[in-house]
């Protein structure tokens, strides 16, 4: 076993010994004309590079499985048999530095995981009950601990702040890389970095278990979990390497030609044609979790990159999913005065408009607490009548206006309309009988949302739809504000589904994208089911796609980035079929040798990965994650 | 009782090597599900404790000419 671990780790020594042995054999051929050396040395470089391989070749071998190096061995030992030292030196050769930088180029599109997993600290600071702490590795945190974090660390576990405050960024699990004040009794998350104050956290979730733990076993499931294409190179590749040995055999019990047979051998390695797809979405994926965009998979970046049709929950995703004060039209020149006592006698119902236009009297600084009310009324479907401070004050819609006879100026009825036409609840105030204020309330839709939805419509989406319960003229001004193609309004959460089942009945590839939570169904029944804006348990498991972040820029990166992966996987394919037929004609032909024939093998595998590399990079979305070592380690020598 | 054994190996780098690991891990009497991940060098494994060990699961890929890094043993709930 010792033997084992040593040859795994020298392997690339073996590499770069054999390499020295095949320029000493040229050096003595050309150099030294001394055709014994050179004889030698490329027996020697054969040796030396098959041994690993041949090892490999074994084990798999003895598990049942007939692999690559197999036929790599079996071809050398050919080449040994017929004398051609100097084919099964530079093949042997070539396979192991093939491999080598298959290695290394590998890594490279695995970066996404292994920066995310370096977020967790390796340690945590523990608090004993008498005061002291100690520094453990953190597989040995255990649920109920009490760790402390300072400024410029890491948290090291889900829990909650039981002493201390301080300036945390949450940017790992909520894509937001503004800093947000945490104090004693609040939640922390792993991952989360401390910009300034000292926390005194009780674990609840340590380890696999937490928030974080699950988004870096998704991302890395997610790298394993094969598209269509892969599945069926997969069973292929099962198939065809034995499918290899066989066909060499007939090639050489009709040809009789033993050098042409172990040709056969070489070129059969599929090489290019099993990495190419799994190394772009590996690099797709990558791409998106740096940016807090999850993509579950291979398959799903092929059913994303075919969506057609975007459905989209409005509040909450369309919108910013809280009422805010949008307009307020001044008739009295007292203005303060009547938004206080408007604050005033909203304080006394519980509307859900009332809380907006407190929060909006609150913000401007104007005092409405200590209002003194000596009467107040409300009446069902108009709004209330309350006397607050000497005044007399009425608070509500038209009807309450109508029912008190206090007529609005043609003025004032434009200014209404236009207000309401804009899609706001409007609340009309008077003070002593006199027209003081008209305010609109509106779900405030995300500044973004108008230009993300026309990069969609730029990605290939042909039709935006938008779903809500709401009601249809408010779902028609923001369908107006954002340029949306179709609107379907007053929906129960049922029916959602049965739009989307519809147009998929249509033909249609629909991609649905909510809040996570409430549109559960309409997540599940969609081709592509898209979490916007949270990090939860339930969102992570329904959807297909989790946007970390409440982003549009994400939505069209992540869209861009599915068609991107998928094209780059296509030309990987493409390339690898290429490289198999320019072979068999090469060797059809007669030009292909062995070692000719391993340096194309080798060179397309470092082609389709250098191709998937291009993922890393792409699009201009910033990466979310802070980033923490400048460069990676590399763990091989 | 089943529990999920999580090996995390040096870096994967050949597609067979999957292949290879898989199947050799699950025809270890005990073991229950097997799933490599290639991308991410780990292999979790669920196996009846009564049948078998992490130790022996681990000596089971180290066999095959990989270096078992470490080890987590969760108890699936």
């Amino acid at each position: 076993m010792k033997f084992q671990a040593y040859m795994q780790h020298h392997q690339n020594q073996y590499t770069a010994l054999s390499a020295i042995l095949i320029a000493a054999a040229y050096l003595s051929q050309f150099g030294l004309h001394y055709q014994q050396g050179y004889t030698a040395a490329m027996i020697a470089a054969s040796i030396l590079a098959a041994i690993p391989i041949m090892r490999r070749a074994y084990q798999a071998l003895r598990v049942g499985v007939i692999s690559i190096e197999l036929l790599v061995s079996i071809a050398v030992i050919g080449a040994f048999l017929i004398g051609e030292y100097n084919e099964s030196a530079i093949v042997t050769f070539l396979f192991l530095f093939g491999s080598y930088l298959e290695q290394r180029t590998l890594a490279k599109t695995r970066d996404a995981i292994k920066t995310l997993t370096e977020l967790t600290p390796a340690t945590a600071e523990l608090l004993h009950s008498d005061g002291t702490t100690e520094t453990v590795d953190l597989d040995d945190v255990e649920k109920g601990d009490h760790v402390l974090v300072k400024t410029g660390a890491t948290v090291p576990v889900d829990g909650t702040i039981i002493n201390g405050a301080g300036y945390l960024n949450e940017a790992v699990i909520t894509g937001e890389s503004v800093p947000v004040t945490k104090q004693t009794g609040d939640t922390v998350f792993t991952g989360s970095q401390v910009h300034n104050g000292t926390l005194t956290i009780e674990a609840a979730k340590v380890g696999d278990d937490t928030t974080f733990g699950k988004i870096i076993e998704l991302v890395e499931d997610a790298q394993d979990a094969k598209s269509k294409t892969e599945s069926f190179i997969d069973r292929f590749a099962q198939y065809y390497t034995p499918a290899v040995l066989i066909i060499a055999l007939i090639v050489y019990l009709t040809t009789q030609n033993f050098s042409t047979a172990i040709t056969v051998l070489v070129l059969g390695c599929p090489g290019a044609l099993v990495i190419g797809a799994p190394v772009a979405n590996v690099a797709g994926i990558g791409n998106g979790a740096k940016r807090g965009i999850l993509l579950k998979g291979g398959a799903v970046m092929d059913d994303f990159s075919k969506i057609d049709t975007f459905m989209f929950d409005k509040t909450g995703t369309l919108t910013m999913g809280n009422t805010a004060v949008t307009q307020v039209k001044t008739y009295t020149s007292n203005s303060n005065m009547a938004l206080s006592l408007l604050a005033g006698a909203e304080k006394l119902s519980d509307h859900p408009l009332g809380k907006a236009v407190i929060a909006y009297v609150a913000d401007k600084g104007l005092a409405y607490q200590n209002l003194t009310v000596t009467d107040n009324n409300t009446i069902k479907g108009q709004g209330l009548v309350a006397d607050i401070s000497g005044h007399h004050v009425l608070v509500g819609n038209q009807a309450l206006l109508t029912a008190n006879h206090i007529a609005l100026t043609p003025a004032q009825k434009f200014d209404l309309a236009e207000i309401q036409n804009d899609g706001n609840s409007v609340i009309i105030e008077t003070v002593d009988d006199q027209l003081a204020l008209i305010v609109g309330v509106a779900d405030v839709v995300r500044p973004e949302v108008k230009t993300a939805l026309q990069a969609l419509h730029g990605h290939g989406a042909k039709h935006l739809v938008m779903l809500t319960g709401d009601n249809q003229a408010t779902a028609n001004s923001v369908a107006a504000q954002i340029g949306i193609d179709e609107v379907r309004a007053e929906l129960l959460p049922e029916q959602k589904v049965a739009v989307i089942k519809a147009a998929q009945a249509a033909g249609r590839r629909v991609a649905f994208v909510g809040d996570g939570i409430n549109d559960s169904p309409a997540i599940a029944t969609a081709d592509i089911g898209i979490a916007m804006g949270s990090g939860t348990d339930v969102a992570i498991e329904t959807s297909d796609v989790v946007l970390m972040q409440s982003s549009f820029q994400a939505l069209v990166h992540a869209f861009a980035l599915a068609k991107k992966t998928v094209r780059v996987t296509k030309e990987n394919i493409a390339l690898a079929i290429g490289v198999v037929i320019f072979l068999l004609v090469g060797l059809i032909l007669g030009v292909i040798y062995m070692a000719s024939g391993m340096f194309v093998h080798e060179t397309s595998i470092l082609i389709v990965i250098l191709n998937a590399m291009r993922l890393i990079r792409f699009g201009k979305l910033p990466m979310t994650q802070p980033k923490q070592s400048a460069t990676p380690v590399e763990n091989h020598p | 009782m089943t529990k999920r054994a999580i090996l995390q190996l040096d870096t994967l780098t050949c597609p067979s090597c999957m292949t290879k690991i898989q199947s050799a891990v699950s025809k270890h009497p005990g073991t229950e599900k097997v799933q490599v991940r290639f991308n991410a060098s780990k292999i979790k494994i669920d196996f009846n404790e009564r049948q078998t060990t992490a130790d022996q699961l681990v000596e089971v890929v180290s066999k095959l000419g990989y270096t078992v890094k470490s080890v987590k043993i969760k108890t699936e709930a």
